[in-house]
């Protein structure tokens, strides 16, 4: 069993899922397109499940690794490996590849195929950022993602998609390109691709800086950070249900995770000498973009403000330097990946019967679906933080983590407790509560079974994180661990 | 025979697996079930907790871990149980009143649509509460308080398509969440500075910090503690409805009367105070978080007594009753009397539930209409309804020999001899309320059961057009009839204790040693407790030496002028109400806190979030960064592709002027 290549698995089997699915051809074969879909996402996810029984939880380094040579002339490998940061969220890839497969499942009628094979090559290549340890390979596989997610908004998406695939192009490729800069001046520095090589390199202060506002161009629009954000509303309207669903659960959460691979531990004194700019800008995400979120007329843009705002406790967890914030920070990436699925797939369920993601051409749907509303309500308790469900750990521990740095860090951070109950809630009331006004509103048909499954499926998980969250903080707690006592040692270079 | 622990574990599980079954199967069992199922187990946690209390009097207490919720390096958050004489008592109260209501609920709700999503809700709500009070650490008693808090939302708004109830949850769950904004800081301030969450590790080490200060604005040096407190009370402010953030409560009476007694009234409102005496070993150690307690809770007590008085949703009066009652309560808690506001606490939670509940059987017997100007005379027609809210109403003005005789009583003496700053205003507060509690207690009575049958001259048409279906009243030649005894033995059950428990109890409560291990008060400092002990002969003396005293002077004189205003001369309010006009604006306005709120806060919020999208996102990021790079980027490719003009000329021609230049640049060298 261990000594299977599962890392190889987890980033091929839905890759050649993917290509078999669109082997299938054209939309008279669509439903063994999405049978083929559904098993290869299922076996996709299989393969992941090793990663977390098999973990050593006590173990701060990398485990699971594979090394080839790949291209010896750079000194390029095919090196993989995951720690406890990388694990959840492998996982957290794997598994939502299986929601979108069935969300997506009678509700896409054209290309079929096409579209099931990009997210399963899609959540392939995902899987492959998180496990790569060769600086090119991931960064083959963090732009090769974006190849099947311009293609899914472009081709499924909604009447603005050029503009917004264009868009999301433009600022992603800013970023990675200075990324792919940084990379390279760390070659000549080690001659060596390896992450793990570029850790140990020491390196002078402005460089530092250089190559940490460098990765930061990349990491900061994929997360977004404020003022990098404005694509994701922009992406996330145009996107169909299942392309949100994979933006929001996993692909903000590679710039999340690639703060902690690349940018913080590669220039540790870079990073604790930008702190005061990195937690400024997290704590405008959950202020400023809080009250945004609030005004939203269109769901799918308050959620996606929602989710910005959400993702500034995961970068203000991270420049806390303290194990409660960086736990605090991966528990709010997984969270915010069940979380933010559920809404997205919520909008979808409404999306799929009106054909409208505006909140006043809705208004009292739980008298005609009573049971879709009772998830809603659930989902968006859980969005609002609320204790119990996974939405209250990760923001509870980050705004504990961040009253340790400074009172009004936490003050401000806080504020969330407020803002997005009333930006989530408010948008509930509109939506949910009241009486029928509008006359498709009226024809509402309840959740269907397919339906049923997914939203059953997340609230378990939703509930059961809020309620025995030391499953995910026993995978990340050694390892953040390991990582703060890496980030306490400068590496300015000894003169 | 099942260990204690067990036991404890049951206690809050009964409800919540009542409330899952009853809740998820929702249609898919009959009608019959929910309350079966519902009751079943919330009498079963009764029973337990009555188990539990007789245990805790043998001297058994228990503190100890369930399971470890998570583990971040040396951080442990853990979900426990604390069960000790305070969490005893709670759980006593909690259940009983539950069960009662529970049992109420089936005649109330009997006609409604959500039969079973009601009981699935309280039951929900019992679990919350009873994870609340049992906790032996922060972190689950801010669980147990924000989910009191959800099944409170759902509550308010649980008929949701009345707009009025869902624009109540929605405020009531917002203001809540200001309070436990304060309190989730408090809470990471305990954190930070005491290093656990654990209710025992924190008192243990509080004291030491008594005079550290922490500078959270620079050059301003406060005291820790109080600093501490004083956030952990904001929360208490939001949950038990003291002012500024009381506001939710009058509104939250959209709910079904059955909920407003059990959540708006006996328990979820008592959260905060329940709180702050947990706290006692940290509120102790800081006289200015007291004197705010003290003089928040006056001002609650007095203004919102004021604010009962021109009601005319019998529910609303009840509610400002509460409002007033919780800052009685928190007055207490200032004073250092942790042990007399617990008591009133209980004491309020028998005595308002049965108001409340009375109240729900007169809107029933009104066929849901709920002005009191349209009632009168009901005593002839509801019975026991009318005998047991005559008990409660006496009860709750202090009657002495009554049970919140004891506890109000107590709660004045308290604060006469407390020295703290801001303790003379609070008993002119305290003292003032029992003269404004008798009025609007009295005048409601007065209206409702006695005196003329004002729906008989109704017109109908007249207040039929801004009512729901629910809302039509009776019809001038209909009689308003008892209810079946569902309803009414609840009411007589919690006629008992609103009678007897003050007596029974005031002993041992406040004097024995009951509270003595869980309660700590600096005897120094705060001698209060002590020299009302000194004071105390027995329950009978204090009720015959009462009869003397100025409270039950004021609170005489409060009944004679409700019976004088309502029954003999409505001429004279109806004088005041022309004379006065400007006062009777600013208490119709409730002191203008609602539309403050709504064009300060909530307006302004929204207006801020618009201009933050429109202005930054819209047009700065986007319009100048976003598209100004774009069009940028699109000039300079306009000249670039000008210089490709495809005229072999012009290439040739720059060619010529590059070889100048260059030239020229090498002639140089």
């Amino acid at each position: 069993m261990t000594d299977l290549p599962i890392l190889s698995l987890a980033i091929w089997v839905p890759i050649l899922a993917g290509i078999l699915v669109l082997l299938t051809g054209d939309d008279r074969r669509a439903e063994l397109a999405r049978w083929i879909a559904l098993a290869g996402s299922l076996l996709a996810f299989a393969v992941t499940v090793p990663l977390y029984t098999g973990f050593d939880f006590a173990y701060a380094g990398f485990q699971f690794e594979e090394g080839w040579n790949w291209i010896p002339a750079f000194n390029i490998h095919y090196h993989l490996g995951v720690d406890g940061f990388a694990v959840p969220l492998i996982l957290l890839t794997s598994f939502t590849t299986i929601l979108v497969v069935i969300a997506g499942w009678e509700v896409i009628e054209k290309r079929v195929a096409q579209y099931m094979a990009a997210f399963l090559i899609m959540s392939g290549l995902m899987i492959g950022v998180f496990s790569a340890l060769d600086a090119i390979l991931y960064y083959v596989f963090w732009e090769a993602m974006l190849i099947p997610m311009f293609l899914v908004i472009g081709i499924w998406g909604g009447p603005n998609r050029v503009y917004a695939t264009i868009k999301f192009f433009l600022y992603t490729l800013l970023g990675s390109l200075l990324m792919l800069v940084a990379f390279i001046y760390l070659f000549y520095q080690t001659n060596s691709f390896e992450i793990s090589d570029y850790y140990r390199v020491p390196l002078a202060m402005p460089v530092q800086i250089a190559i940490f506002m460098a990765f930061f161009a990349a990491f900061a629009v994929k997360i977004p950070m404020w003022p990098v954000h404005t694509w994701l509303p922009d992406a996330h309207v145009e996107a169909p249900t299942g392309g949100s669903v994979v933006l929001a659960a996993i692909a903000l959460k590679l710039g999340g995770y690639s703060f902690l691979r690349f940018a913080m531990p590669i220039a540790p004194d870079a990073a604790h000498a930008l702190t005061g700019m990195m937690i400024t800008l997290s704590l405008i995400a959950v202020v400023y973009i809080a009250l945004v979120a609030l005004v939203q007329q269109d769901m799918k843009k308050l959620i996606a403000y929602s989710s910005i705002s959400h993702m500034g406790f995961v970068t203000l967890g991270f420049f806390l330097f303290n194990q409660l914030g960086v736990d605090g920070a991966m528990m709010q990436m997984v969270s915010h990946g069940f979380i933010s699925s559920a809404m997205f797939l919520s909008v979808g369920v409404l999306y799929d019967r009106v054909h409208s993601r505006q909140i006043a051409d809705y208004g009292g749907v739980v008298n005609h679906m009573p049971k879709f509303a009772a998830f809603a309500v659930l989902f968006a308790m859980a969005n609002a933080g609320l204790p119990g469900t996974s939405g209250f750990v990760g923001e509870f521990m980050v705004i504990l983590a961040a009253l340790q740095q400074n009172f009004w860090y936490a003050f401000l951070a806080a504020t969330t407790l407020i803002f997005g109950a009333a930006y989530t809630l408010w948008m509930v009331k509109r939506v949910f509560f009241g009486a029928v006004v509008h006359k498709h509103v009226a024809k509402l048909q309840d959740l269907n079974q397919r339906e049923l499954l997914i939203m059953l499926i997340l609230a378990v998980l939703v509930i059961g994180v809020g309620v025995y969250p030391k499953v995910i903080t026993d995978i990340t707690q050694v390892t953040s661990q390991g990582f703060l006592e890496h980030m306490a040692q400068s590496k300015l270079p000894v003169n | 025979m099942m260990s204690m622990q067990s036991i404890y574990l049951l206690i809050p599980l009964l409800p919540l697996l009542a409330a899952a079954i009853v809740g998820l199967a929702n249609h898919a069992l009959p009608r019959w079930y929910a309350h079966v199922l519902t009751i079943a187990g919330v009498a079963g946690s009764f029973a337990l907790s009555v188990m539990v209390f007789l245990d805790v009097l043998q001297g058994h207490t228990y503190n100890g871990t369930v399971y470890t919720w998570l583990v971040s390096g040396n951080i442990n958050f853990e979900v426990g149980f604390l069960i000790d004489q305070l969490s005893a008592t709670m759980m006593l109260v909690v259940t009983f009143v539950s069960l009662m209501v529970h049992i109420y609920t089936i005649g109330y709700m009997h006609e409604d649509a959500g039969y079973r999503r009601f009981f699935s809700y309280i039951s929900l709500f019992t679990f919350s509460m009873l994870m609340l009070v049992m906790s032996n650490n922060f972190m689950q008693l801010f669980f147990g308080w924000e989910a009191v808090g959800l099944v409170s939302y759902l509550l308010i708004g649980f008929w949701f398509t009345r707009p009025s109830a869902i624009y109540a949850n929605l405020k009531a769950f917002l203001v809540n969440r200001v309070g436990d904004f304060g309190f989730l800081l408090g809470i990471g301030m305990v954190l930070y500075f005491m290093g656990s969450l654990d209710y025992a590790t924190v008192f243990e080490r509080a004291p030491a910090l008594a005079d550290s200060t922490v500078s959270v604005i620079p050059h301003q040096h406060w005291s820790l503690l109080t600093m501490t407190c004083l956030l952990l009370f904001v929360g208490a402010m939001g949950k038990s409805a003291q002012v500024p953030l009381h506001v939710w409560l009058p509104d939250s009476m959209e709910g079904p009367t059955p909920i407003s007694a059990l959540i708006h009234a006996a328990t979820m409102v008592t959260a905060g105070i329940f709180m702050v005496a947990r706290m006692s070993p940290l509120f102790e150690l800081s006289d200015v978080a007291l004197s705010t307690v003290m003089v928040i809770g006056a001002i609650t007590a007095l203004f919102m007594g004021f604010l009962g008085i021109i009601q005319n949703d019998i529910k609303r009066v009840v509610a400002y009753s509460t409002l007033s009652q919780l800052g009685y309560m928190t007055v207490a808690l200032g004073a250092s009397a942790y042990s007399v506001a617990m008591f009133h606490l209980m004491t309020h939670a028998f005595f308002k539930a049965l108001l409340f509940l009375g109240a729900g059987s007169v809107i029933m017997g009104m066929h849901h209409d709920q002005d009191i100007r349209h009632m009168g005379g009901l005593s002839k027609y509801m019975k026991i309804t009318w005998l047991t809210s005559l008990i409660g109403s006496l009860a709750l003005i202090g009657t002495p020999f009554l049970s919140g005789f004891y506890s109000k009583d107590s709660i004045i003496e308290a604060v006469k001899l407390s020295h703290l700053s801001g303790s003379g205003f609070a008993y002119f507060a305290v003292l003032a309320g029992v003269f404004v509690t008798a009025f609007y207690s009295f005048r409601m009575y007065f209206l409702v059961f006695h005196g003329k049958e004002r729906w008989r001259d109704l017109h109908h048409d007249a207040h039929g057009h801004d009512d729901h279906d629910e809302h039509h009243g009776l019809a001038p030649d209909q009689n308003p009839h008892e209810q079946p005894w569902v309803v009414t033995l609840p009411l007589v059950l919690l006629a008992i204790p609103s009678l007897a428990i003050g007596y029974l109890t005031i002993q041992p409560m406040l004097f024995g040693d009951w509270f003595a291990q869980v309660i700590y008060i600096n005897q120094e400092a705060h001698p209060v407790m002590h020299h009302l002990a000194e004071d105390f002969h027995g329950a009978s003396a204090m009720a015959i030496h009462a009869l003397t005293s100025l409270p039950f002077i004021l609170a005489l004189s409060g009944v004679f002028c409700a019976w004088l205003f309502y029954m003999q001369m409505p001429q004279i309010p109806a004088a005041i109400h022309q004379r006065c006009r400007p006062l009777v604006a600013i208490l119709e306005n409730k002191y203008g806190f609602d539309s403050f709120n709504e064009k300060f806060f909530a307006a302004g919020s929204r207006l801020l979030g618009g201009k933050l999208w429109q202005t930054g996102d819209v047009t700065v990021i986007d319009g100048w960064l976003v598209n100004g790079t774009a069009r940028l980027v699109g000039l300079l490719s306009g000249v670039v592709r000008r210089l490709q003009s495809g005229l072999i000329y012009h290439y040739a021609f720059a060619m010529i002027i590059g070889v100048f230049l260059l030239l020229t640049l090498f002639m140089k060298v």
